[in-house]
């Protein structure tokens, strides 16, 4: 035991004292280099986490790729999939503040000329009204997919959520009455000038508590088939965030057919043999970005990608299996680091794979401030912080 | 189980009707209040149950319907044409003060028309306008007092601009600049002042509403403590939207119980982004709410200055009596503007509603006439004045403009009183990774760059 402790010490130093030197040279690198070069816009037209063509669907586990695909957004792909959930069942209900005419990002339109006021609707302007009587329908049989206008408006329903929804199949026991077909949509995340109230992304918060399903997708195609699943397969109830900077940000292929993708599980999206980075949501095409300017300044580098998806219950074993495989891993997301999501799968790691880990479970997250207007570009990760942490992590 | 409970309650049913039971007598005792009892004289026309206590019995079986109950009326004392209507009305205004008052809804419809073009060319980020609005917000703070404590939903620029907010304060927290005293980081329109007593405008809905309560008591419990302090109440602004949050329902309800001197402003507007009316409640509007409160309540004509300001002053006299008690007034108008900069509302609505409402009603229009017939305004003095509020406006626009960024360390400030360990960690982590990465942060915008990191 003291002897391990005293090698990996030993091992330790040698890697601190390697990092610093290279540091210094990637110092003097940068300063004769002043341009822009990590943290330029993502280019959604082009990045390797989007189906430019119809071409690669097969490439990615659960995407039906034979049949017809329309180009869309992300919005355009949440209204897809309720659109496809509202015919294909009865039970299906939408509703929520300005759901009428469309939502304030469209994700509703059309739907009520559609499938009529019965079934899609406004309600008055209360979360905590939104989500109980959502629970009551689903107690009942329906399916209700509710909107809550920004995440951050998810609060006064706390109680509904975490008390209620949450606790109601445990509570309820022998009675057999569960909310599977409840789901709680919401847009959430940076938008770069939302400020303190249309920033925020609180699923660490849901996570905090079992019962609910936590999903966040990445791109039109994953929100179209986790919306699916989460509305016509799951029997638990689902809390459903949708990066909103991804509304129109986001366009690739999606197959016109109904399709799911499994909730609870996660995808690799790149392999890689020398580090692991886990996130969710926007920051992973930041991920991609920054993989892709350090393998090119480390020749050799392999970095794997991993999406979650579904943020909790999460896919234990594919991270685990990634982690144990690479020896190193990095958890990027864009809320609060402290007691957030990665501290959460960085404790899960080093206790599964502590002899595998050759570096700390490194967290690059969102800063534990607020997100004030003029600093959220300083407050959330970006692709700079991510690659400074990848080399900071290989070289450990 | 369940069903054992039912028959023991239904074996509680067939007691005598006139014996309370004995788990409620027994606590009669010297100190209870008598409507927290259940005995009544024999024969009494009324019971005094504990929750209602002066309710009349009747043999017939009658549903209350709201439709049979005439809807709550709406005060005027000057009409849409600038005609007094209230004869017992008289302006308790100096000619001056009331060309000040105007000049003020001239100020703020200029400056949202700037701004909304300012949004729409990227100089700011977002902003909302208060076009139909400006007689409600400009009227009820006429008649508050400086130290009255304020809370606004966000469509009140009229209430900062009567309260002495200067335009180069408005421009400062648009541009978020390092002159903003919200220190950049709020959205735009989130004003707020100290030295006016207006806390800073926060966006989640209906939230002010409890505060308002409770800060109403806090000056309650000041004077009771202190009684030379000068009377002081509490004014909350919110949309007729805002009100169907638990929180509005939270504050009146408690606010009557602890009697606070609270005035509850409902802007009634008929929309709530494009959420109708209609959708939105389906009783008589938000003033009979209040009535279910228990709470002094008056509906007025929002578009009518004098109205509100009618209203507001003799809200100020009931709110300070007795002790201190909530009053609300709901004014009734109409939002003649996209909810925002991130609104078109005619994906929702006809333009030609909002034309003909234009054309029937406009509140600034309204003084406008009230003052022409009195003698006190005219077609020179209103252009003249248009335009030096326009010069002022782009004045301070410009100014405000070239002001730098806040110190980029005011992002890690005010969460706690003292920066914690962690975030004084962060705070060296980011200025050493901004040191590393020079070329990929625009940091010279900020006031003082990357030093204001420091420890
Ligand atoms: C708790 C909460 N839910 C939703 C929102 C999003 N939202 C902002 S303004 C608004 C409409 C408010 O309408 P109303 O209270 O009538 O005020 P108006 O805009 O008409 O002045 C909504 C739904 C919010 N800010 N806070
Ligand atoms: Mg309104």
């Amino acid at each position: 035991m003291a002897n391990r402790f005293h090698r990996l010490t030993l091992a330790r130093h040698r890697r601190l004292l390697d990092s610093h030197t290279r540091y210094y040279a990637s110092q003097a690198a940068l300063a004769s280099t002043p341009v822009r070069r990590l943290n330029v816009p993502i280019e959604f037209g082009s990045t390797p986490l989007l189906h430019h063509t119809a071409k690669t669907l097969s490439k990615t586990p659960g995407l039906p790729s034979s049949g017809a695909s329309s180009r869309l957004n992300l919005f355009q792909a949440v209204n897809a999939a309720l659109r496809t959930a509202l015919a294909a069942s009865d039970r299906v209900l939408c509703f929520g503040e300005d759901v009428a005419f469309g939502g304030v990002f469209r994700c509703t339109a059309g739907l009520q000329d559609e499938f009529g006021k019965l079934r899609v609707f406004n309600t008055p302007l209360t979360e905590q009204g939104i989500v109980g009587a959502a629970i009551g329908a689903a107690a009942e049989g329906r399916k209700p997919v509710v909107e809550i206008q920004f995440a951050d408006y998810v609060f006064p329903a706390f109680d509904q959520i975490v008390n209620e929804a949450a606790k109601f199949r445990y509570r309820e026991g022998e009675t057999g009455a569960n909310l599977g077909g409840l789901v709680i949509r919401m847009p959430c995340g940076g938008v770069g000038h939302g400020a303190l109230y249309h920033t925020q992304s609180p699923e660490a918060l849901f996570c905090h508590v079992p019962g609910f399903r936590v999903v966040m997708p990445r791109s039109p195609s994953q929100a179209k088939g986790l919306l699916l699943s989460a509305i016509l397969e799951s029997k638990d109830p689902v809390i459903f965030m949708e990066p909103k900077i991804l509304y129109r940000a986001a366009v690739e292929e999606v197959p016109d057919e109904a399709y799911t993708l499994p909730l609870s599980k996660a995808e690799v999206i790149k392999t890689g043999a020398d580090l692991t980075i886990i996130s969710y949501g926007r920051p992973l095409y930041m991920c991609a970005a920054a993989i892709e300017a350090a393998e090119k300044d480390r020749p050799g580098l392999s970095v794997e990608l991993v999406d979650l998806r579904t943020i909790y219950p999460w896919d234990r074993q594919t991270v685990i299996e990634s982690v144990v495989k690479t020896g190193r891993a990095i958890v990027v997301h864009e809320s609060m680091v402290n007691f957030g999501v990665g501290a959460e799968i960085a404790a899960t790691v080093q206790e599964a794979g502590f002899l595998r880990l050759k570096a700390p479970v490194k967290r690059i997250a969102g800063l534990t401030t607020h997100t004030g207007l003029a600093y959220e570009k300083y407050v959330l990760p970006d692709v700079a912080r991510i690659y400074d942490g990848i080399l900071a992590t290989v070289d450990y | 189980m369940r069903a054992r409970i039912f028959s023991h309650a239904r074996r509680g049913l067939t007691r005598p009707k006139h014996r309370s039971p004995p788990a409620l007598r027994s606590v009669q005792h010297p100190g209870i209040r008598a409507g927290s009892s259940l005995s009544q004289r024999p024969d009494a026309q009324f019971l005094a149950f504990p929750g209602a206590v002066k309710s009349a019995f009747t043999s017939s079986l009658k549903f209350s319907v709201p439709n049979e109950y005439p809807a709550m009326e709406t005060y005027r004392a000057v009409d849409q044409h600038g005609e007094v209507v209230d004869r017992s009305f008289t302006p308790d205004l100096s000619d001056d003060k009331v060309v000040r008052i105007y000049k003020n809804m001239l100020l703020i419809s200029t400056m949202d028309m700037i701004m909304f073009d300012a949004q729409r060319q990227g100089r700011i980020s977002f902003y909302m306008v208060s076009a139909g609005e400006e007689a409600l917000t400009v009227g009820s703070a006429s008649v508050l007092e400086k130290g009255d404590v304020v809370f606004c939903q966000y469509r009140e620029q009229g209430v900062f601009v009567e309260r002495g907010f200067g335009l180069d304060e408005f421009m400062n927290q648009l541009f978020a600049n390092n002159k903003d005293p919200g220190r950049g980081r709020n959205m735009p329109v989130h004003y707020g002042s100290a030295a006016l007593n207006i806390h800073t405008i926060s966006s989640p809905l209906a939230t002010q509403l409890p505060q308002a309560a409770g800060a109403a008591y806090a000056l309650k419990m000041q004077r009771a403590i202190d009684p030379s302090i000068p009377p002081r109440v509490v004014v909350a602004y919110f949309g007729e939207g805002a009100a169907s949050e638990g929180d509005f329902h939270a504050a009146l309800n408690i606010a009557a119980t602890r009697s606070c001197p609270a005035i509850y402003i409902c802007r009634n507007n008929g929309y709530a982004i494009s959420t109708p009316t209609l959708d939105q409640y389906r009783g008589d509007g938000i003033a009979s709410r209040g009535i279910g409160y228990g709470i002094e309540t008056i509906r007025v004509d929002g578009n009518d200055i004098w109205a509100v300001r009618e209203a507001t002053k003799k809200a100020r006299e009931l709110a300070l009596q007795d002790g201190g008690k909530p009053v609300l007034i709901e004014a009734m108008t109409y939002r003649v503007s996209h909810h925002s900069t991130s609104d078109d509302s005619f994906a929702y609505r006809a333009k030609v509603e909002v034309e003909d409402w234009k054309r029937r009603d406009n509140p600034i229009a309204r003084l406008r006439k009230w003052m022409e017939a009195k003698g006190i305004w005219s077609d020179a003095k209103e252009k003249e004045s248009r335009e030096s509020i326009r010069r002022d406006v782009l004045k301070a626009f410009s100014e405000a403009e070239k002001v730098q960024k806040p110190p980029i360390r005011y992002m890690f400030e005010d969460v706690y009183e003292e920066m914690t360990p962690e975030l004084k960690e962060q705070m060296a982590e980011l200025k050493d990774h901004l040191e590393k990465y020079p070329g990929e942060y625009e940091l010279a915008e900020f006031e003082g760059g990357r030093d204001s990191l420091n420890p």
